[in-house]
């Protein structure tokens, strides 16, 4: 194996027997910089949302907050001379002292929505959350922005993520092969399984939007100028609710993507990302389209 | 395999520096005025695209009865420990008057009856506190617009302050105030409110009166107001951020999201 594309041995005993390991550019400089911009923004959004989410660690239905009846509560009850974290879903609860309720800050335990390592590593306050968040905000949605001009005029994403009709009834398949962590080799390696396909545009047109979607309803000058956003989502505080939900999608999504890229091969897919460029063996016959 | 063990070595490097230069740059990183000064500046863009979409009119989304909130959680002060207030209090605030002053042409002082004989609206708006909860009340109040032309503003003034008489912080000896654009100002949901849910405001939530400005977040919403003052800039007040908690701990002063 090498780094560098060589030409098939001429001295090989059957060209169509031989494979070539060759490196090929298939990650667009777009690409590549929307990505690890919107890794960036999403790791400061996760953990500055988490600490926004601390002011008040708790998720209701509806236009406003029915307190007594939560979906989801973060709580910490004096027992005896400690604390005790309680987690409230729905009408169970759990002690989930040490990581949700109560956790410790510099050794103490103290009243906390989600540890302070799931927060901003300082300025742990609601209005410094705030601040991050927005900011974020602001360059994740430029980002996504231009990267969604970019994949529909420049075909990315009808040509490279939309599934056609074929892989779609491949997709029993690819699970399976998912589950035994078979991956595409060779040309197949080049493009996007129908999985992966489906997950990256479940994430871009459904997780994505409705993130920013249910952002915009929990402003109030949002709500003023679009009181429809509102309407789509049950009220303010089901909006805060879907956002919370979504984020944590995300970090689900996260998880898999980032298990997927150790199972395929964490160094050329580390390279693809960085550089584009990503090492495939072919057949001996060179690939139309496929630069070695 | 040299070219993977590079990577391997320069993937490895590069990963144990970046966690580690993270956690140290953070708080530098926090600490450091252009980086603040970086991250704050969302909040103009922030304000002006929210400006660009709203137009002056346009009202905060109003509420049935049936959905005004049993329980409406006070926050911040919920009382004013000061002689001079609980003897207005005790009288009914009867003998109350708000001065509304500072770059106007005729300076006021109005009671709650003169209040109640101006332009007064109801609503039932939704409250949204920057903690992330939302409660549903319905407010009376006297518009603040007609109040500020009966006053005539002068040319100069940008803002209008709001001075009240909760100590918020008594290690700093301050009382909480807070300040609004004049389009707010002008809005037709601006009201100072002294009556919530058919009631009079009851203290918890600022007797005698409040501020709704319907289109930002509860720290906006001036509690036990005593005093208004239409200014030309914020800078001379205390942090000259506009707000207490905007001097204070760092909330932005436009708080429509």
């Amino acid at each position: 194996m090498s780094d560098i594309a060589l030409d098939p041995d001429p001295a090989a005993p059957s060209p169509a027997a031989v494979s070539r390991t060759v490196v090929v550019y298939r990650t667009k400089l777009m690409v590549r910089i929307w990505h690890w911009i919107n890794a960036l923004s999403l790791l400061f959004m996760l953990l500055s949302g988490l600490q926004i989410f601390n002011a008040h660690p708790a998720l209701y239905w509806g236009q406003a907050a029915n307190f007594d009846h939560p979906i989801l509560a973060m709580r910490a009850y004096h027992v005896g001379d400690t604390l005790r974290g309680v987690t409230f879903v729905g009408k169970s609860h759990f002690t989930t002292t040490g990581l949700f309720g109560v956790s410790k800050v510099a050794g103490h335990l103290v009243h906390r929505g989600f540890p302070s390592w799931l927060t901003l590593p300082t300025g742990q306050d609601l209005a410094s959350g705030r601040r991050w968040h927005f900011f974020f905000a602001w360059i994740f949605a430029i980002n996504g922005a231009v990267y969604f001009a970019y994949i529909v005029i420049g075909r990315h994403l009808r040509g490279d993520l939309w599934p056609t009709v074929a892989e779609l009834k491949g997709v029993p398949q690819s699970i399976w092969d998912h589950l035994r962590f078979k991956h595409p080799e060779g040309e197949a390696a080049l493009k996007f399984n129908v999985l992966q396909k489906l997950a990256y545009l479940a994430v871009l047109l459904i997780i994505l939007p409705l993130m920013i979607l249910t952002g915009m309803t929990m402003s109030p000058g949002m709500d003023a100028a679009f009181p429809g956003l509102l309407w789509a989502f049950g009220g303010r505080q089901s909006a805060r609710t879907v956002h919370f939900l979504c984020a944590w999608s995300i970090v689900g999504f996260f998880l898999i993507h980032i298990f997927e890229v150790f199972a395929a091969g964490f160094f050329n897919e580390m390279r693809s990302i960085l550089t584009g460029r990503f090492k495939v063996t072919l057949p001996a016959a060179p690939v139309e389209g496929a630069p070695s | 395999m040299s070219g993977f063990s590079i990577n391997r070595r320069w993937f490895g490097r590069a990963l144990a520096g970046a966690g580690a230069a993270a956690l140290s740059a953070c708080d530098r990183l926090n600490q450091s005025k252009p980086v603040k000064r970086v991250v704050y500046s969302a909040e103009g863009l922030t304000r002006r695209v929210q400006r660009l979409i709203l137009s002056p009119g346009q009202l905060a989304p109003e509420y049935q009865p049936s959905d005004i909130s049993p329980l409406f959680r006070p926050n911040g002060s919920i009382g004013v420990d000061d002689d001079g207030y609980r003897a207005l209090a005790a009288g009914g605030f009867e003998d109350f008057k708000l001065e509304v002053g500072g770059l106007v042409e005729r300076p006021l002082s109005l009671s709650l009856a003169d209040l109640r004989a101006r332009q007064t609206r109801t609503q039932i708006t939704r409250h949204d506190c920057v903690e992330g909860w939302s409660c549903i009340a319905k407010w009376k109040g006297a518009l603040l617009g007609p109040l500020l032309q009966e006053a005539g503003l002068k040319p100069a003034a940008k803002f209008i302050v709001f001075y009240c008489a909760d100590l918020i912080d008594p290690a700093v000896g301050a009382q909480y105030y807070e300040s609004i654009g004049l389009s707010d100002a002008f809005h037709p949901q601006t009201l100072l409110a002294y009556e919530m849910n058919d009631q009079p405001l009851p203290t918890a939530h600022g007797a005698p009166l409040r501020l709704r400005v319907e289109r930002q977040l509860g720290y906006k919403q001036a509690k036990y107001v005593m005093r208004i003052a239409a200014v030309e800039s914020l800078a001379p007040i205390r942090g000259g951020k506009g707000g207490y908690w905007e001097d204070s701990t760092g909330y932005e002063w436009y708080a429509g999201i």
